[in-house]
């Protein structure tokens, strides 16, 4: 039998809503399984932890051929429109009321959730840098701003998933 | 399909090893269950088990952890401490309950 795995290393490089859930998703799952896990949000994804920014996540409409109105398996959404001010907002509260019905929590919630469950989370120190943030500008789940360096020394033993 | 005897009684068991047949289920083999998982049950085990049995004949379904933690009356670092290596999953078999299908 193939030996299961025993932590995963997740890191979250991208600030809209679908590019932050499944990274919270996984790390959830892999608490749930026994997994050990570990949150390292960088770039954009540091939105996902950023106290004034979590609760503001929406969903990219620009750029993304797969947009699909009213629903998922609904015609194509033509690109340009995806640009039209207030779609960005009309997708996300779509999204959101789906996830709700999945039990899939907000933004902020769902942090404090994996947190409380065991997971370690990171942000990471050369956006940090760059976006001239400090840990006050964090939402209080957040362990410690860490280097890529300090990432990988967290991550021995851990298969890293970059989404 | 596999069986297994529990407090005295033979049980079917499902794939995962789960019981297959939740009305078979009694408290003695829940603590038998437990037993097997490394976990001696108290009454906050027990507020789980019972609002996991209450869920899944209302619903079909074992609760997700979200709603666990929100609904049951234990949190959710209370319920990795009493479940350890699995809190949904581990519950949910102690409860005579097929594993959840959920994702959260």
């Amino acid at each position: 039998m193939e030996e299961p795995i025993k932590k995963v290393s997740i890191v979250v490089s991208k600030g809209s809503l679908e590019g932050i859930y499944p990274g919270l998703i996984m790390a959830n799952g892999a608490r749930m399984e026994g997994i050990e896990a570990t949150l390292f949000f960088t770039f954009f994804g540091l939105h996902a932890i950023i106290d004034k920014k979590m609760d503001k996540i929406k969903v990219a409409t620009v750029g993304n051929p797969a947009m699909c109105v009213p629903s998922a398996m609904g015609p194509g959404l033509p690109t340009w429109m995806g640009a039209i001010p207030g779609m960005s907002w009309f997708a996300t509260s779509m999204m959101k009321k789906e996830m709700e019905l999945l039990d899939i929590p907000p933004v902020r919630e769902f942090i404090t959730m994996i947190h409380d469950a065991g997971c370690e989370i990171y942000g990471c120190k050369a956006t940090v840098d760059m976006f001239h943030l400090t840990k006050k500008d964090f939402c209080p789940e957040v362990d410690e701003v860490i280097s890529v360096g300090q990432f990988y020394e967290k991550s021995a033993g851990a298969q890293i998933i970059f989404t | 399909m596999a069986a297994k005897e529990y407090a005295g009684i033979m049980l079917e068991l499902d794939a995962d090893g789960n019981l297959a047949n939740l009305n078979e289920w009694n408290e003695e083999i829940a603590k038998e269950l437990a037993t097997e998982e490394g976990i001696s049950l108290t009454d906050r085990h027990w507020t789980v088990i019972n609002y996991m049995r209450n869920e899944f004949k209302a619903k079909g379904d074992a609760p997700s952890i979200r709603k666990l933690t929100k609904e049951s009356g234990v949190d959710t670092k209370e319920l990795y401490a009493l479940f350890p290596g699995g809190p949904a999953k581990k519950a949910a078999r102690i409860s005579g309950l097929p594993k959840p299908k959920g994702c959260i």
